[in-house]
């Protein structure tokens, strides 16, 4: 057994990993059914054209084909969108129909076009290539600025590819502070669009039972309730009741495997048409094309500041890219997700921000790890860095000075939120020393003497995760409740399936959940069983997303298991002829207090299915206790990332030598999975600053379709990382959790574009574009060798 | 993938004459390239005839100052031979570092050869080594072999069964990764050959490899990192792309150039 036993707070190894490491995973592309057959979905070339007409007669009596359909034929709802947000002004924003299968016109490479049905996949691929579709190429719009500057339409029945043009605080205000201030540090950032590539692709199994008039869903999701209410009623009318979607074991989403995706409404909408259980699996580079990106913000920021460097007023411009349309989350992720974090962790006491979401002939932009607080980070940690150099001071005198003190809590800021717990400088003060920041200056030399630039990155960051208070978010536009639910299934012999809503695609639920058990039950893990993902076992759940699972998924699971004592205490108190108030529970045993009268949990359980003499009125057989748990605020993790870089100025090739990073993530269940979660964020985060980067050409086509063009962070690109935590508890739920899940991804990027620039500050580099690549890195150097040589 | 016809011949003769009685039939190597292009519909060859089976066209030899490589040898034998890494540093050297193991341990020199991918390692050693390539008919100076992107004087039907590397009395590959490919962004191979300095670019040319004259005499002259590092190459010749601009390619050239010198010694 591990140290610290196998309950809250122990390094348990992972349960799942037995069958994950051993090739054992059931994953949805490992699901055949009986007489399944393959769907191959034909996708747009263009970024934008019209569909003249399609003409599938060769395709239809090509070999093993059953059958083909076209958006003419697929007569469905849109793929609906789940958050609505309002302009400025009032209206609500635009709503552009998205057809499963395009009709008329194709608005971005990847459109779904057609779709064959045939014995084999192969088959289904080879007749596809003889659907003749006939399209009126249009000019395209990818440029966000081009898009809202009258170029081509995307939608045109809406008139305009703006979406909506969203504001929070008081501009007037706001100005007014400014034009007194004692200083305005500006910035333009662009948070750089990636592509999300989880190592499995998305896959969809759709299934009709004749017999029971049944559809099942096998897919590669993160919330498969959600599908079920967003596809069952939305797309295709079919009711809860008659629809099952199964999620199994899922290969990485990272955000992508939340949203509603066309293929999985094909292949249900399909299979009784054709009679037979259909599968699609996307190839690489067909999710290249069709998996939701990420990010894709172009922003101008200043902050005001006193003559001390206080920050006095922030104001905030942002376009934000939307994509040809509305994915499921896609309109709150630049709104809610980040204009709400840009007080991050400083007492700016007044802030605005306006944004304008705008439509382009681009793959759908949604949640991606972080989803709108990676940008909001990014935003503030990059402007911070620039006020400090602007006003002499250090990166970290200027965070120290503006820290929201660790005894103002809870702190309301300027933009909604209201933080209940953190302490920045103990966060800052760790990672100082994790990371030898008194030792960079020797480093430095010594780097100068192999003619390498050295530098030094600090992020001091915060995010909102523990999605989300229900009424909150409902006031805010979103068209679902964010709890969570957990049933605790006692068996008649003691051991526990959890049902759970929560879904792990790679996070370690089962392990991490079963900790929960173990402590608050006093079981072994191998007496635990985590129950996920099908809608048919399952109650109802609202999915893995925005680090929820522990802080919202966990918490059901305690409330069910507190009932669960409950009924339990009762049931001993029966048997052991005591009063429910002298049972105690402790170490999986209901003892009466003062005496050796004791039972087992196992004991009690055999009782409740075995209640040979209950008194039926007062207590009813079984040990099965289901509950909602709806979050009472956010939770608000944060810490300080320090990012070391070397550069050569020769090649513009920069290396990551030391990666600190200090969280506070509140109450640690896992220490190992909580590192774990923090190393796999980090990685992305460095992905995002030095080599992850979506490219299309003017005419939208994806310059970075495949791994020869899209550089994925690799191991070697990485050092090794210095993680640790510094907690501080979540005050609003009883575990005090907060959330590990993206931290790593949202509080690194900025430390190292900030570790870069200084890195090249002496050299006249004051800016610098993510991603930083080699050759981006040598041209800032290039252009500023003029500007450095004339100072 | 379209449907093809498979051959798997146990003698280069064989190889030949199921070549000849295809339509239109291909070699297949190490399968590397073939594969993927398979895969995405881009090739439609009606026979494939797997060259794995004929063992005349694996080994290593050393002979009569030089390297001589079947076809059929992997990556991952040639850098790990004993043979090559006393012969030939640079270019064992170069084989290690081909892609990722999985590559190396099914790519073939031969295959890579054949291909001439412009960002390819292997026709930057063949080129500035001044190897010959040995086919079922003729034997080819590297000079005359590559001749434009994914383009060498092979005939359609011709095979080949070994490349001859003379071994220089010095030399060294400078490889500058591509971030996403980790394919050649520049790669240069400077070598003290019998006949003088040769200098071999790979990665940039808009013809695919190239020689670098103006940098030959200038190591015929004085064999230094400072006599290559500045001379930049005409970057109207290169090629551009989102990773690299003619102008960067063009630099890197000059600062590899320079510690291929330098690591040559
Ligand atoms: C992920 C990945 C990374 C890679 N990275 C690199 C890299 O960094 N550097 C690099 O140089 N290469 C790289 N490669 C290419 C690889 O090293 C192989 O050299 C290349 O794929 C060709 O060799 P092959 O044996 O696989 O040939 P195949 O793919 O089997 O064949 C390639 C072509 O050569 C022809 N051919 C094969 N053998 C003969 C012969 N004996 N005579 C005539 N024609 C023949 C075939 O018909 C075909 O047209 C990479 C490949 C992959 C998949």
């Amino acid at each position: 057994m591990p140290e610290g036993g196998t309950g809250i707070g122990a390094a348990v190894k992972r349960v799942e990993d037995q069958r994950f490491l051993t090739g054992r995973g059931n994953y949805t592309d490992d699901l055949n059914r009986y007489g399944q057959t393959y769907a191959y979905i034909l996708r747009s070339p263009h970024a934008h054209a019209t569909i003249n007409r399609i003409d599938t007669a060769a395709a239809k009596s090509a070999p093993g084909v059953l059958a083909v359909f076209t958006g003419e034929d697929m007569e469905v709802g849109s793929l609906p969108c789940g958050w609505q947000v309002h302009s400025k002004d009032g209206t609500p924003m635009q709503e552009p129909g998205h057809p499963p299968l395009a009709r008329g016109k194709v608005r971005h490479v990847g459109d779904q076009v057609a779709v064959v049905i045939a014995e084999t996949y192969a088959q289904a691929k080879d007749a596809a290539e003889k659907i003749t579709v006939d399209y009126g190429p249009l000019p395209a719009v990818i440029n966000m600025n081009k898009a809202l500057a009258g170029g081509a339409l995307v939608h045109d029945e809406i008139g305009t590819n703006l979406c909506y043009d969203w504001e929070i605080g008081d501009e007037a205000e706001v100005d007014a502070v400014f034009a007194k201030a004692a200083h305005v540090t500006e910035i333009d950032i662009v948070n750089n669009r990636l592509i999300p590539n989880a190592m499995e692709p998305r896959a969809a199994v759709g299934e009709f039972d004749q017999a029971t008039g049944e559809y099942t869903l096998y897919t590669t999701s993160q919330n498969p309730h959600v599908i079920r209410l967003l596809m069952g009623a939305f797309v295709l009318s079919i009711p809860e009741h008659k629809l099952r979607v199964v999620a199994p074991d899922v290969g990485g989403g990272f955000g992508s495997k939340i949203y509603h995706y066309a293929e999985e409404a094909i292949v249900t909408w399909a299979a009784p048409k054709v009679g037979r259980p259909i599968k699609w699996t996307a190839e690489r580079s067909e999710s290249f094309i069709s998996d939701a990106h990420g990010r894709d913000h172009i922003t101008h920021a200043k902050m005001a500041m006193d003559a001390d460097g206080k920050f006095l007023a922030l104001k905030v411009a942002t376009k934000a890219n939307m994509g040809a349309y509305l994915s499921t989350f896609a309109p709150c992720v630049p709104t809610y997700l980040y204009a709400t974090l840009l007080a991050g962790v400083y007492t700016t006491p007044i802030i605005h921000c306006n944004v304008k979401a705008v439509f382009t002939n681009t793959v759908p932009v949604d949640a991606y790890r972080g989803a709108g607080r990676p940008e909001a980070t990014y935003l503030l940690e990059r402007l911070v860095a620039k006020c400090a150099r602007e006003m002499g001071l250090s990166q970290v005198d200027i965070r120290r000075k503006n820290f929201i003190p660790s005894d103002a809590f809870p702190y309301q800021t300027p933009v909604a939120l209201q933080y209940d717990s953190g302490d920045y400088t103990a966060t800052l003060n760790a990672a100082l020393k994790a990371a030898d920041v008194d030792g960079f200056d020797a480093r430095r030399k010594a780097a100068e003497a192999r003619g390498k630039r050295r530098g030094l990155g600090f992020s001091t960051y915060l995010e909102a995760c523990g999605i989300a208070p229900s009424a909150v978010v409902g006031s805010l536009g979103a068209r679902a409740g964010l709890y969570e639910s957990a049933e605790v299934r006692v068996h008649p012999t003691g051991s526990v399936t959890v049902f759970t809503g929560s879904h792990s695609h790679g996070q370690g639920h089962e392990t991490t959940f079963a900790q929960l058990v173990s402590d608050r039950l006093g079981l072994p893990l191998e007496n635990i069983e985590i129950s996920h993902g099908d809608t048919n076992k399952v109650q109802f759940g609202m999915g893995t997303y925005g680090s929820r699972s522990l802080a919202v998924g966990g918490e059901a699971i305690v409330k069910a298991m507190n009932k669960v004592v409950t009924k339990a205490t009762k049931i001993a108190a029966h048997i052991m002829e005591a009063s429910e108030s002298d049972i105690e529970f402790k170490d999986g045993q209901f003892t009466v207090a003062g005496t050796d009268k004791s039972m087992a949990f196992g004991e009690v359980a055999l009782s409740a299915y075995v209640p040979h003499n209950f008194p039926h009125e007062e207590l009813e057989p079984g040990l099965d206790e289901t509950a909602f748990y709806d979050p009472l605020n956010f939770t608000y993790p944060g810490g300080c990332h320090i990012c070391e870089v070397e550069i050569d100025p020769d090649t513009g090739v920069t290396t990551v030598e030391r990666m600190t990073a200090v969280d506070d993530v509140g109450r640690v269940i896992n220490p190992m999975i909580v590192a774990g979660q923090i190393h796999g964020g980090i990685a992305q985060g460095i992905g995002q600053a030095l080599l992850e980067g979506c490219v299309y050409d003017d005419n939208g086509q994806l310059l970075t379709g495949s791994y020869m063009d899209y550089t994925m962070p690799r191991a070697d690109n990485l050092p090794s990382f210095t993680v640790g935590t510094e907690v501080t508890l979540c005050t609003h739920n009883s575990l005090g959790v907060k959330g590990c899940g993206e931290v790593g991804a949202i509080g690194s990027p900025p430390a190292v574009i900030n570790a870069v620039v200084d890195a090249l500050w002496d050299l006249g580099v004051h800016d610098m574009p993510m991603p930083a690549t080699p050759q981006t890195v040598w041209a800032a150097i290039q252009a500023a060798r003029p500007a450095a040589a004339a100072e | 993938m379209y449907d093809f016809a498979y051959h798997k011949p146990s003698s280069v003769a064989d190889a030949m004459a199921a070549l000849k009685a295809a339509d239109d039939g291909k070699f297949l190597a190490g399968g590397m390239t073939m594969i993927p292009t398979l895969k995405q519909r881009l090739a439609q060859p009606s026979d494939l005839i797997d060259l794995s089976g004929v063992g005349d066209l694996v080994g290593i030899t050393v002979s009569g100052g030089a390297v001589t490589i079947g076809a059929m040898t992997t990556h991952a034998a040639v850098a790990t031979s004993t043979d090559v890494q006393s012969a030939i540093p640079a270019l064992a050297a170069l084989a290690g570092g081909i892609g990722d193991p999985q590559v190396r341990n099914r790519g073939t020199i031969g295959g890579s050869v054949a291909n001439n991918d412009p960002a390819a390692d292997y026709p930057a050693a063949c080129l500035a080594l001044g190897a010959t390539i040995k086919t079922d008919r003729r034997e080819m100076a590297a000079d005359d072999f590559f001749t434009d992107l994914f383009e060498t004087a092979l005939a359609d039907d011709e095979i080949i069964l070994s490349v001859s590397f003379p071994k220089p009395s010095k030399a060294a590959y400078q490889k500058f990764d591509n971030p996403a490919s980790r394919y050649a962004l520049v790669g240069v191979f400077v070598a003290q050959t019998a006949g003088g300095p040769r200098v071999a670019v790979t990665g940039s040319g808009q013809n695919g490899v190239f020689r670098v004259p103006g940098m030959e005499s200038a190591l015929a002259s004085s064999w230094s990192a400072d006599a290559v590092k500045g001379m930049a190459v005409d970057a109207g010749t290169l090629n551009s792309d989102i990773h690299a601009s003619a102008e960067y390619r063009a630099h890197l050239i000059g600062v590899m150039a320079g510690r291929a010198v330098t690591a040559a010694g």
